[in-house]
């Protein structure tokens, strides 16, 4: 003979357990419905193709230490560090290839960021601006040592961020968001160096 | 490498100067680490007639000779550390263009180039770095590496006669 307590007790926690699976049943719908909007998460605006235009890299030689231009036709983002930093990131990949004429390691990946800002001791209303470039630790640990090789890559980009950006005066280096003493043993890091002690050498060509 | 090829070409220089008369201060003769401010105050302590940093890579072809990159000025009675080689560029432009002669007569590929460089920036007597990178042919491939011992011996050759000339020209 059952109790009439415990049978009232077993309705309830029978009622209970069936509320309970309809509440979950519920949820499990209602995150099934959140899954499929997430998926369904196409763009509401296609993204953009940065214009093709013309940029000038000063590409660098190891065998008589000069510094050639070359122009190149590239998509250009309008911005002028994100501009910067794909002009500098071609001009690493140029130095990546096999065979070049001062090999680099690396490619594009060895500038992580270039930050635009006033020169410093710029006159009032003058729009001279200091290009920090911020290096990856990768790059630089793959450079070759050399008193020349390291003047050439800092050269080399000094001069084609001006020959891109004629506003970029001046040009510091950071390595991983640090300042470091020196690229690979050589080329002072601590400095701030003028892009006019980067000249190009002669010539040219179109690529 | 660099430390080992520039310790024997800097041994060799030295005794090839020293067998010409001439008085050589090394700021290492053994496989030790020298802090390049250090250098530069052995050489304004030597108050020396030419002052060389030397150095080596595997980068590059023939003899790269670099003079400071700092703007002349005229000296004065006190001189800042930093851009203490300022008032000795002349002298060392003066340097650079012996050697390279001398090199170029000796069919090295040379360049000549500026830079920024601590240690020889803080050097008060006509400086100038060295840096010896591997004989190259025309098609680039190595033909004696900077460590090459009949290599370094013609490029120290070549390097003591310069600086022989360049003493007796400037206290004849």
């Amino acid at each position: 003979m059952i109790p009439r307590y415990q049978k009232i007790l077993f309705a309830v926690l029978l009622v209970a357990a069936l509320a309970m699976a309809g509440v979950l049943w519920h949820l499990r719908q209602r995150a099934h419905e959140r899954l499929l909007e997430g998926q369904d998460s196409a763009p509401t605006k296609a993204p953009q193709v940065a214009p093709t235009e013309q940029a000038i890299l000063l590409v660098a030689n190891d065998a008589d230490g000069s510094l050639l231009t070359q122009a190149r036709s590239l998509p250009l983002p309008a911005d002028p560090g994100a501009r910067a930093r794909v002009i500098l990131g071609n001009l690493l990949d140029v130095y990546a290839v096999p065979d070049a004429a001062h090999p680099v390691a690396g490619g594009a990946a060895g500038i992580a960021q270039v930050f635009l800002m006033p020169a410093a001791g710029a006159k009032s209303g003058s729009s001279d601006e200091l290009a920090v470039v911020n290096l990856s630790s990768g790059f630089v640990a793959s450079h070759p040592s050399g008193l020349e090789t390291e003047t050439l890559t800092v050269l080399s980009i000094c001069g084609t961020l001006h020959a891109n950006l004629p506003q970029i005066k001046q040009v510091r280096f950071l390595v991983d968001g640090q300042e470091r003493p020196n690229l690979a043993g050589h080329a002072d890091l601590t400095r701030t160096y003028l892009t006019s002690d980067a000249a190009p050498t002669t010539g040219g060509s179109d690529q | 490498m660099e430390k080992a090829a520039t310790l024997a070409l800097s041994v060799r220089l030295r005794s090839l100067l020293a067998a010409r008369g001439m008085t050589v201060v090394t700021t290492r003769e053994s496989d030790a680490t020298v802090d390049p401010e250090r250098r530069a105050e052995i050489a304004n302590h030597a108050r020396a007639a030419a002052c060389l940093s030397l150095h080596a890579t595997e980068s590059g072809s023939g003899l790269h000779i670099f003079t400071s990159s700092l703007p002349p000025t005229e000296p004065g009675r006190f001189i800042p550390w930093k851009t203490a080689q300022a008032s000795w560029i002349t002298r060392s432009l003066a340097l650079a263009g012996a050697l390279n002669s001398a090199l170029l007569k000796e069919g090295f590929n040379v360049t000549l180039s500026r830079t920024d460089l601590i240690g020889v920036d803080n050097m008060t007597c006509p400086a100038l770095a060295i840096e010896i990178a591997p004989l190259r042919s025309a098609d680039g491939k190595v033909t004696a590496e900077a460590d090459d011992a009949d290599y370094q011996a013609h490029v120290a050759n070549t390097l003591a006669t310069a600086l022989l000339a360049w003493r007796l020209e400037a206290h004849p």
